[in-house]
C-alpha cells in the first residue's frame, strides 16, 4: 500500500512529505526560554564583570578591575588546581568502580534486584542530604572516623571525593551495566570457543564495546565534578584555610559572601569559558551532534 | 563444563558443547562464578550500607547517648528525633518541593517535546542552529550564571518566591532533557510519518498520535531527569530565597545544622525523611527509572 512512497529519509520537497513536518516556529518557546534563562545570563556575567556591584542598587562601570584583581589573585590558581585535580581524581575513583560494579551486574546474578536496589541508595538521596550525613558522620567528637578529617588538606579533600563517588557511583553503575547489556552476546561465545578466557574477553571484548558508553559516562562526570558545590560548602567551606575553594565555591564567597558580585562576575565568565570548552568536547565526542538513530548498527 | 577443554569445531557443527552453550541463553561470563568481582561487590556493598545503617541508627537514638560510636545500635530505639523534625515545618518544606518538582517536569515537557520533535523533523539552518545550542547548554554549569541571574530575578520581583526557584530550574533540565527526546523520536520510522501524510495527517496530530504515544520511554525518562533535578537543587534555592514560605526541602535541611546545632540525630532524621518521598516513589517506578537511566549509556 505504502510502497508507492519513496522511504528515502532525507524529505523530499515535495508537497506531501513538507505536510508532515512541523514548523521549525514549534521551537520557538522553548529556545527563547532557554535563551532567557541561560545563555542572555552568561553574556550578562560578562558585563558585570566589568562592573562594580554590591547586590543593591544598580552595577557601576569599573573597566578592567576585577580581571586585575582576578588575575593577581593567589585564590584563582590554587583554585583551578584544586578543581582540576578533584575532577582527575574524582573520574578516576568513580570510572573504576563504575566500570567494573556496572559490567558484573549486567550479568544474571541471584540477588542482582535486591543488590541493585541497595547499591543504588545513595542516588535517591540529594547531594545536599548526603553531605549533611558525612558531615555528620565524618563529626570529630561522633563520627565513624574520629579526629580532624575536615582540618587537614588531604582529609578534606579525599572526604570530597569519596562523598562525590558514594552519591554518584550508582548513577554510572547503572550507564555501564546498559551498555555492558547491549554488547552482542555472540562476541562473547565466538571468543569462548577460541579459547578466550574470562580476563582476555574482559579486555578484548568488553572494554573497547564500551568506548561510547565510556565517553558519556565521562563528560558527565567531569561536568558534574564542576558543580560539587553543595558538597563543598557543607563539608569543608572552601576549607581548611582556602585549600578546597573549588572555583564555583570562590565564585560564591567573592558574590554572595562578600559581596563583590563584579569580581564574582569575573569568576563566573572564566566558568563560562571552561564549560563552553568541555561541551564543545561533548559535541565532538559523544556525537550527540549527528543525526543518528540510537539503534543504528544494532 | 569448561569450553577450555573442548576440542574447536565450526560454528555450524550441531555438537554438544557449541549448542549446550547458546541453549541456556544466558551470558557466557556469567555462567561460571567470578569470585573476584563478587568480591568487589560485596565491598562496595558494605561501602555503601555503613553510611545508610549508621545514618538510621542514629536518627533513631536519644540525644544524650548520640555522642557514643554512631556504629553502635541504639540503646533505647525512639522517634522522638523524627517527632522533632516533623514539627518544625517538615511539611511545607516538602509541600514546596513537590510543587517545584511538578512545575518543572510540566514546563521542561511542554517546552522540549515540540522542540525534539522540530530537530528530530525539520531540516532548516533555524532548527539546527537551535538543536545545537542546546548541545552547547548540556555543559553550562548554574554556578557560571547565578549572578546574573540573580540581578535579572530581583529585576523581574521574583525574588523570594517559588518561581524564582522553577523557572531557572526548568531551563538548566531543558538541555539533557531535549537531547533525551531526539534521541527517543530519531527511533520512530519515516513509514510511520508517511503514512500519516498520506491520511493527511497534520504535524499536530502526527505529535499527538504518533510521536508522543511512540516515544513513552524517553518521555518518561526526562520526567524522572527533571524531577530529580528540581528535587536535588540547591543553589537556586540558596540565592533566590530568604523566607519561610517558598524555602524547599534541601534548603530546610541546610537551616537544620543551625538550628538543631549539635543535635545529630535530629539533622540525621531529617535527612532521612529527605529520602523517605524519592524512596517510595522508586519502589514504585523502579523499571521506568533505572530503565531510563540505564538507556543513557547504550548511546
Amino acid at each position: 500500500m505504502s510502497s508507492t512512497v519513496s522511504t528515502g529519509t532525507k524529505g523530499r520537497p515535495g508537497q506531501g512529505v513538507r505536510a508532515g513536518r512541523p514548523h521549525a516556529a514549534w521551537a520557538l518557546p522553548g529556545v527563547l526560554f532557554f535563551a532567557f534563562f541561560a545563555i542572555a545570563p552568561m553574556a550578562l556575567a560578562f558585563y558585570l564583570s566589568f562592573t562594580s556591584w554590591n547586590g543593591l542598587g544598580d552595577p557601576e562601570p569599573a573597566g578592567l578591575a576585577n580581571w586585575r584583581k582576578l588575575f593577581n589573585d593567589p585564590r584563582l590558581t590554587q583554585s583551578i588546581t584544586v578543581t582540576v585535580l578533584l575532577t582527575v581524581v574524582s573520574w578516576t575513583f568513580q570510572t573504576v568502580i563504575s566500570l567494573l560494579l556496572g559490567v558484573w551486574a549486567a550479568g544474571r546474578q541471584r540477588n542482582r534486584a535486591v543488590l541493585s536496589a541497595i547499591f543504588f541508595t545513595p542516588f535517591l538521596l540529594s547531594s545536599t542530604a548526603i553531605a549533611l550525613l558525612f558531615y555528620s558522620l565524618l563529626d570529630p567528637n561522633f563520627g565513624i572516623i574520629r579526629g580532624d578529617t575536615f582540618g587537614s588538606t588531604s582529609g578534606a579533600f579525599l572526604a570530597i571525593v569519596f562523598v562525590g563517588g558514594w552519591q554518584f557511583i550508582p548513577f554510572h553503575t547503572l550507564i555501564y551495566q546498559g551498555g555492558a547489556r547491549q554488547i552482542p552476546e555472540v562476541l562473547y561465545q565466538a571468543a569462548a570457543i577460541d579459547g578466550a578466557g574470562r580476563y582476555r574477553q574482559f579486555f578484548s571484548i568488553t572494554l573497547p564495546q564500551l568506548r561510547n558508553t565510556a565517553t558519556t559516562s565521562s563528560v558527565l562526570m567531569i561536568v558534574g565534578s564542576l558543580t560539587y558545590f553543595e558538597t563543598v560548602l557543607i563539608l569543608t567551606q572552601g576549607g581548611p584555610g582556602t585549600d578546597t575553594a573549588i572555583l564555583p565555591y570562590l565564585m560564591y564567597e567573592a558574590g554572595f559572601k562578600s559581596y563583590d558580585f563584579g569580581y564574582a562576575s569575573a569568576i563566573a565568565s572564566f566558568l563560562v569559558v571552561a564549560a563552553t570548552a568541555l561541551s564543545l568536547l561533548l559535541v565532538r565526542l559523544t556525537g550527540f551532534g549527528a543525526m543518528r538513530s540510537t539503534r543504528e548498527g544494532m | 563444563m569448561s569450553h577450555d577443554t573442548l576440542p574447536r569445531r565450526p560454528l555450524d557443527a550441531p555438537e554438544a558443547g557449541v549448542t549446550a552453550a547458546t541453549a541456556h541463553r544466558r551470558r557466557h561470563w556469567t555462567r561460571r562464578p567470578n569470585p573476584l568481582a563478587g568480591l568487589g561487590s560485596v565491598i562496595w556493598l558494605v561501602v555503601v550500607i555503613i553510611p545508610i545503617y549508621a545514618m538510621i541508627s542514629t536518627s533513631l537514638t536519644r540525644q544524650d547517648e548520640s555522642l557514643g560510636n554512631a556504629l553502635d545500635p541504639p540503646k533505647h530505639p525512639t522517634l522522638d528525633n523524627y517527632n522533632t523534625v516533623l514539627h518544625s515545618g517538615f511539611g511545607h518544606l516538602l509541600a514546596n518541593t513537590v510543587t517545584v518538582a511538578a512545575a518543572v517536569v510540566a514546563i521542561v515537557l511542554v517546552l522540549c517535546v515540540p522542540l525534539a520533535y522540530v530537530a528530530v523533523r525539520t531540516r532548516s539552518f533555524w532548527s539546527g542552529a537551535a538543536f545545537r545550542m542546546f548541545l552547547l547548554g548540556v555543559a553550562i554549569p548554574a554556578q557560571a550564571v547565578v549572578v546574573p541571574l540573580y540581578l535579572m530575578i530581583a529585576k523581574l520581583n521574583l525574588y523570594d518566591s517559588l518561581l524564582a526557584v522553577i523557572l531557572p530550574t526548568a531551563a538548566f533540565a531543558m538541555p539533557v532533557s531535549t537531547l533525551i527526546l531526539t534521541g527517543t523520536l530519531r527511533d520512530i520510522s519515516e513509514e510511520l510519518y508517511e503514512a500519516m501524510a498520506l491520511d493527511g495527517a497534520s504535524p499536530t496530530r502526527m505529535l499527538f498520535q504518533l510521536v508522543i504515544p511512540m516515544s513513552k520511554g524517553g518521555i518518561s525518562t526526562v520526567v524522572v531527569y527533571s524531577a530529580l533535578q528540581a528535587w536535588n537543587g540547591f543553589l537556586f534555592p540558596l540565592i533566590f530565597t530568604q523566607s519561610d514560605g517558598p524555602r524547599v526541602l534541601t534548603l530546610g535541611l541546610f537551616n537544620y545544622v543551625s538550628e538543631f546545632g549539635v543535635n545529630i540525630p535530629a539533622l540525621l532524621a531529617s535527612v532521612v525523611l529527605s529520602g523517605i518521598p524519592i524512596f517510595a516513589v522508586y519502589l514504585v517506578a523502579r523499571r521506568a527509572l533505572v530503565g531510563g537511566l540505564m538507556g543513557v549509556g547504550g548511546k
